[in-house]
């Protein structure tokens, strides 16, 4: 394996190839937080609240560090002005969704959100997808997925497979940073009315298969 | 046709095409191109062909020959036709036109006036298509040809030199003398980044995988864009032969063109195109006896916007949904199904085989330090010659759009200039002198893009601007990352309770601060870039914004919940086309009885200002102030002072 040196808050850490930036800073025990990365699964980047600041080659740019690669000469940044107000804003926009999570609640108040910075419209979700990939890479079932896109996008259960496999696992509640209330919800939804569900399913599909 | 096995077999095809070719034998190209088609291009040719018939049953032989081709850029003024060897250009050709001019033009060597482009600046009437100033002031590399071949023959293309750059790669240049080429043309990616062409290839080259992959980007998804698609349509063989060759130079034999499905034009086209190159052997297994081997597919997309981004591009090549993968790794080094892969635009492509036959100073040659060679815009919006034009980078944005577009119709004053598509800048009235790069949009804060190029008169309101391409991006935006889908959002709900009258103090500088963490944090360049119709609106407009916010004022009076339409009872004469013309019935009144409108029932359609005659102009705008009470119901009744009395 190929060692390599790079920067992380002045200091020089040592990180092996494959590794991410978050995994090399972890490592010398710099935390920088996260709620849509777990272990066990594929590095996904989508909540966006692990953004650092990385130069390279003359360049500044904002990264996810649960999914950029740990690289030589890389200099991280994991705490500035910039990336705590980009980290407050995130926290702001998912605290509109989710208002009483835990998870986000906590974070507020390192960075100083405001919970009511916007309108709230409680989903409860904040589509880290942890539920969607647990199932998928995890149990590989895929008993819940995405639907939709843009801000319509939601997460749901496909009542064919969900019928069959979700009573005995459930393993996915836990995992839920906002509430598995939400997750319970469409479980039981689907469980229950298995028509509608699927019908919603069916009907809204997942238009950007571009096949 | 059987297969062409060596270059010099190739010179020998085509010098027997081409000696078969009469130049001074009549040909009536019809631009059936989508907007054409539109306007009923297919009819004209329909006309053209019965009447040649009944030409060859009545007397002599056949007089003349019909050319369906690809779009030559004046939508505006189609259906469009150029009779050859002339080159004489007619607009707005109807059916019934085409005895007339079989007789007149093609028989009688007449030309009809009728038909031709009037140049209202000189007055005078424009023969030749090269002179009409919508073209005159274009450079037209890639759109030059569009006219000349049917999209349909291989041989049109052979006819104009086709496929010799694909010869000189192949057989007198390496595929690293090649990517020199390339590099040293200075070429940059047309499909909105702008990155060195050169460069991306020899990224793509040194990656260490057998198999590579080729890719063409014609997911085009801005809306009002159609520069590809008429490259497609119009001229597939170009975009393909730059395939190849540059397939050779990356060291792949596989490629695809990934083509919308809302295309349908496109995807016949370049899917006829492919199957005779085949059948050339331009395609497949040791191409023209050359030893390299390249097969090519076409993928229709669904017409997600996303999907035009490269790595949603991949992601829906895979089967998977469009969603952006994160970068790195670059698709150069793990692209499709995890290979090294290369992805340039149409246009991109369309320009390599010029660059090989005519060397990269041929391109460096045109334009500005930073970006050379042209470039294809779609001019729309508040402009006079609506089409696609293709000018040297350089160009000021006044000369597109005055010289070539024609300036603003309707005597209206001219207030923006939106380029680069949803994620582009509006640029104000004081930057219309700036040439035309990637480097100088990028400085007054917008982009180049693909090409998109929207003008806005006097009567566009820049909040409304901002709000409409803000919608566009949400319905497009995967969702995936918090800062775009959430960012977006919250930027289209600001924007929109600005247009109501809902705007707050503080909500420019929050959509800023959304602008900021939408532009650093999101996933791919979608969001990366949504913020700039804000900013650069925000930049420039400010004062729209505050007009509305603080005053509750659209100073353009587009926003319907901050305009109310007023009848001056001083100056109504009680014609009742106003009354009669409301779509909604909203306004009371009668013979001599001054008109009023009923602010309830009001949809603020503006009939009623739009038809109100000039000499009376009693219909009034209001924006930011109340509506006058309604005018005693007793003073109401005109008396007319008649002169017999
Ligand atoms: C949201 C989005 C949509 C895009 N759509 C297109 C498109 O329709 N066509 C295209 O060529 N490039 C599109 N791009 C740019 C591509 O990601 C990529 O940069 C381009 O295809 C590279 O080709 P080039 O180097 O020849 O420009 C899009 C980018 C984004 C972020």
């Amino acid at each position: 394996m190929n060692e390599m040196l790079l920067q992380i808050d002045g200091k020089e850490v040592k990180a092996s190839e494959g590794m991410t930036i978050l995994e090399a800073a972890r490592s010398v025990g710099i935390s920088i937080p996260t709620l849509c990365h777990h272990e066990k699964l594929n590095p996904y980047g989508a909540c966006r609240i692990c953004t650092v600041e990385v130069e390279a080659g003359g360049r500044t740019n904002f990264v996810p560090a649960c999914i950029y690669p740990a690289a030589s000469g890389l200099v991280v940044r994991t705490r500035s002005e910039k990336i705590d107000k980009t980290r407050k804003m995130i926290l702001e926009l998912m605290l509109s969704h989710a208002p009483d999570a835990p998870a986000l609640k906590d974070l507020a108040k390192e960075y100083g959100a405001d919970r009511d910075r916007f309108e709230k419209e409680p989903s409860f979700c904040i589509l880290c997808g942890l539920c969607v990939r647990y199932c998928a890479e995890v149990k590989k079932k895929s008993a819940v997925g995405f639907i939709d896109r843009g801000p319509n996008r939601e997460i749901n259960f496909i009542p064919e497979i969900a019928s069959k496999e979700c009573w005995n696992c459930k393993e996915c509640f836990p995992l839920c940073p906002t509430s598995y209330l939400q997750t319970a919800y469409h479980l039981t939804e689907a469980l229950a009315f298995p028509s509608s569900s699927f019908l919603r399913t069916r009907l809204r599909g997942t238009p950007m298969l571009g096949a | 046709m059987a297969r062409i096995n060596s270059p010099a077999e190739l010179e020998e095809f085509r010098k027997d095409i081409i000696s078969k070719k009469d130049p001074n034998r009549p040909c009536i190209a019809v631009c059936t191109g989508t907007g054409c088609l539109a306007l009923g291009a297919a009819n004209v040719v329909a006309a053209f062909k019965e009447e040649i018939e009944k030409q060859k049953l009545q007397s002599k032989v056949d007089v003349v020959d019909i050319r369906e081709t690809g779009c030559p850029g004046f939508c505006e003024r189609g259906p469009i036709i150029v009779i050859y060897p002339e080159e004489i250009c007619y607009l707005q050709v109807q059916p019934g036109d085409a005895k007339e001019i079989i007789f007149e033009t093609i028989l009688g060597k007449k030309i009809i006036d009728r038909l031709l482009y009037v140049d209202l600046t000189a007055d005078k009437k424009v023969v030749h298509e090269s002179e009409i100033p919508f073209y005159k002031n274009q450079k037209r590399l890639l759109l030059g040809n569009n006219i000349k071949i049917d999209p349909k023959s291989i041989d049109d293309y052979l006819a104009l030199g086709g496929y010799s750059a694909l010869v000189k790669a192949l057989f007198h240049l390496t595929p690293e003398q090649v990517l020199e080429l390339v590099k040293n043309s200075k070429l940059r990616g047309r499909g909105g980044a702008g990155f060195l062409t050169g460069v991306k290839w020899e990224f793509a080259r040194r990656s260490p995988d057998k198999t590579k992959y080729v890719i063409v980007n014609a997911d085009e998804g801005d809306p009002g864009a159609f520069m590809d698609r008429a490259l497609l349509e119009g001229n597939p063989h170009a975009v393909l032969e730059g395939l190849i060759i540059g397939a050779y130079a990356i060291g792949s034999h596989e490629g695809y063109f990934y083509v919308r499905q809302e295309y349908p034009l496109a995807v016949k086209n370049i899917g006829i195109a492919i199957k005779q190159a085949e059948e050339y052997g331009f395609v497949g297994k040791n191409i023209l006896g050359s030893g390299f081997d390249f097969t090519i597919k076409v993928h229709q997309g669904a017409g997600a916007f996303v999907c035009g981004e490269e790595t949603a591009l991949l992601m829906s090549l895979e089967g998977k949904p469009g969603e952006p993968r994160p970068r790195p790794p670059y698709p150069a080094v793990k692209g499709l199904w995890g290979k090294p892969t290369n992805i340039n635009n149409v246009e991109t492509w369309a320009n390599v085989p010029l660059i090989i036959k005519n060397g990269s100073d041929f391109l460096t040659s045109i334009g500005t330090e930073g970006s050379k060679g042209t470039k294809i815009f779609s001019l729309v919006g508040k402009v006079n010659n609506t089409g696609l034009v293709e000018v040297p980078m350089g160009i000021t944005l006044r000369d597109i759009i005055y010289k070539v577009g024609g300036g603003i119709p309707g005597g209206k004053k001219f207030k923006a200039v939106q380029t680069g598509g949803p994620s582009g800048g509006c640029i104000p009235e004081e930057f219309l002198d700036i040439q035309v790069d990637f480097d100088e949009l990028a400085k007054v804060g917008a982009i180049m893009g693909s090409g998109g190029m929207i003008v806005m008169d006097e009567d566009t309101c820049m909040v409304d601007v901002a709000r409409y391409f803000l919608n566009f991006l949400t319905d497009e935006s995967c969702g995936k990352c918090t800062p775009c889908r959430e960012g977006i959002r919250q930027m289209l709900k600001i924007l929109t309770n600005i247009s109501k009258g809902r705007g707050r103090e503080g909500d420019i500088e929050l959509l800023e601060e959304l602008a900021r963490t939408t532009g650093d944090a999101s996933l791919c360049a979608l969001g990366r870039t949504a913020p700039n119709p804000v900013l650069s609106t925000i930049r420039y407009f400010r004062d729209e914004y505050e007009a509305h916010i603080k005053d509750k004022r659209c100073p353009a009076y587009v926003c319907k919940e901050l305009i109310s339409y007023y009848i001056d009872p001083d100056k109504c004469q009680a014609c009742m086309i106003c009354l009669r013309k409301c779509p909604a019935e909203a306004i009371d009144g009668g013979k001599n009885r001054i008109h009023i409108i009923d602010q309830n029932k009001c949809t603020k359609c503006g009939t009623c200002f739009e038809v109100c005659p000039s000499r009376f102009g009693a219909v009034t705008r209001l924006s930011g102030e109340p509506v006058p009470p309604p005018f005693p119901e007793e003073k109401r009744t005109i008396v007319r002072k008649s002169k017999d009395k």
